[in-house]
């Protein structure tokens, strides 16, 4: 399409430029504040290599834990093939996939490009770009990558699960284990739960489970499932905060329990 | 009554300024209340341009203390009336004269879509048949009513000026309407990766928020239209499927 005959210079703004009165940088400002907080804890856990699991419990951040110290490792120890120079965590054999997922979020896209990139700050405020190519080009291209994040999180969801169970079951005097429920199972089932909430909102799966029909009707399992992740698609934002915020808490429950800070109780 | 302080941008194709006027208001009115009742009684020359003064022809857009909104419907006494508010047409749009702008790139920008074209009558009488769940979803694109307040709130076309790559959030809603039919048989994916530029709408959601209409743009129209963009160009899974299928729009489901 052409642009108009008469074309008139439109304003140009600068930085932060904006007739808007309310504070408009607060949400970005709390954008930015929550999420570099959290880099910085996921970091630094992730880091530590140590205190990730008690009991029964895991640390999501190590799980699934494929080579590790404690009881949940799949393959046992740390391999001795790794270059020493390297540290080594077993999160770090895992949390690019959770981190590349909300990454490439849809939601969260939107939400750093204001936050951290100022593209835009927040709406009708100046911006501090002059070229502007969008997710069209590269490196933002490679966000269309979400969907294959989004197979990883739905299978990270089962192995997540399977540690509520584990998280039923504690030591006995013995070697043997005793069913039993303590706070921390229930710190590791709403943390399924939030997670689940936020990753079968998404809008991939949305597209994928019908979304991509014409006739929705026309889906696999008909328009159920497409109405279902369209609900929780709704409350994708709300979601995607709480579960955040739950998992960093669930990691630091389990940490503060295996450093003696924390008693974990017994609720059966 | 209340005394309000306007802040009107009054001028012509672009040069201009902020003229201050004191008008009388109640709590019951709208800001285009106020701008008739200065036009009426102290500048018989300020320009806007109004039609229903009910929400439904989307004429009276402007922007109200930097925010785009329609005239007509926002209440004097949901502003903050003891700062001056400042009220000046939109920016996104070559201006003609006050309150006013040529909003006609959109509808060259509409034109550029790919009309309707249904499947084949489902009956012999010429009629379809449809099943409801997949009318609901493009029931929302439909309340539409070209206001453009989305495509001036949207930095792509109000910050970068790029109305020739990018149709904007109402199109993509309209061509959403039209590729989500359950009748329609066209294919706009290669248009709106190309010459639409959907890549270039960053999800930053201004769009959603001033749609008078509260039409879900982000989310309902040009995430599920990214993700289409995505199953055609970007996914090689998809596209490998696509070789052993006939295209689906072909078959009209
Ligand atoms: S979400 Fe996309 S279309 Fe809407 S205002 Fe933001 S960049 Fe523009
Ligand atoms: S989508 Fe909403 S904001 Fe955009 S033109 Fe239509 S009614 Fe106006
Ligand atoms: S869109 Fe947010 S997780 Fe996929
Ligand atoms: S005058 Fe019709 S929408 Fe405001």
């Amino acid at each position: 399409m052409s642009q108009a005959e008469t074309r008139i210079a439109l304003p140009q703004r600068h930085f932060g430029e904006t007739r808007r009165k309310d504070a408009w940088w607060l949400q970005p400002l709390v954008v930015a504040g929550v999420l570099s907080a959290f880099i910085v804890y996921s970091t630094w856990a992730a880091l530590q290599g140590a205190h990730y699991s008690f009991a029964g419990y895991l640390s999501p951040f190590y799980s699934p834990e494929i080579f590790g110290n404690s009881d949940h490792a799949w393959f046992g120890p740390w391999p001795l093939w790794w270059p020493s120079w390297i540290p080594y965590s077993p999160a770090f054999l895992i949390l690019w996939a959770p981190g590349g997922f909300r990454f490439t979020c849809y939601y969260y896209r939107g939400a750093y490009y204001k936050a951290f990139w100022a593209s835009p700050s927040n709406c009708t405020v100046g911006k501090p770009h002059k070229k502007y190519t969008g997710e069209r080009s590269f490196p933002l291209i490679l966000q269309n990558i979400h969907r294959y994040f989004l197979y990883l999180a739905l299978i990270f969801l089962v192995f997540l699960s399977i540690d509520v169970y584990h998280g039923m079951w504690f030591p006995t005097a013995g070697s043997g284990a005793e069913f039993g429920i303590g706070v921390g199972t229930l710190v590791l089932l709403v943390n399924v739960l939030l997670l689940g909430s936020y990753t079968l909102g998404c809008h991939s799966l949305r597209h994928l489970i019908g979304g991509r029909k014409d006739c929705v009707s026309k889906a696999v399992g008909g328009a159920m499932p497409y109405k279902c992740v369209s609900c929780l698609n709704r409350k994708h934002m709300l979601c995607a905060w709480l579960s955040l915020f739950w998992v960093g808490f669930t990691d630091f429950y389990i940490r503060m329990l295996s450093m003696g800070y924390f008693t974990d109780w017994r609720i059966l | 009554m209340a005394i309000a302080k306007m802040h009107i941008w009054r001028g012509e194709t672009g040069e201009g300024s902020f003229q201050e006027y004191e008008c009388e208001f109640t709590p019951g009115m709208v800001v285009l209340d106020v701008i008739h009742t200065i036009q009426a009684e102290q500048a018989a020359d300020l320009a806007v341009r109004w039609n229903c003064k009910a929400g439904k022809c989307g004429s009276c857009s402007a922007e109200i203390n930097g925010v785009p909104r329609l005239l007509c419907m926002t209440r004097m006494d949901s502003i903050n009336t003891d700062q001056p508010i400042t009220v000046e047409p939109m920016q996104a749009f070559p201006h003609m004269r006050d309150l006013v702008t040529d909003v006609s790139s959109n509808f060259r920008a509409k034109k550029s879509i790919r009309p309707f074209k249904p499947r084949k009558p489902d009956a012999p009488d010429g009629t379809w048949r449809m099943q409801q769940d997949d009318v609901n979803r493009v029931q929302e694109f439909r309340k539409c009513i070209e206001c453009f307040l989305c495509q001036d709130v949207c930095h792509v076309l109000r910050e970068h000026h790029q109305h020739d790559e990018f149709v904007g959030p109402r199109h993509l809603v309209y061509t959403a309407a039209l590729e989500m039919h359950p009748l329609d048989t066209e294919d706009r994916t290669a248009d709106l990766k190309n010459e639409h530029g959907v890549g270039l709408c960053n999800i930053t959601k201004c769009c959603t928020k001033v749609c008078p209409e509260h039409i879900t743009i982000t989310d309902n129209a040009i995430i599920p239209l990214k993700e289409r963009v995505v199953d055609e160009f970007y996914d090689p899974v998809t596209r490998l499927l696509r070789i052993f299928r006939p295209n689906k729009n072909q078959q009209g489901a």
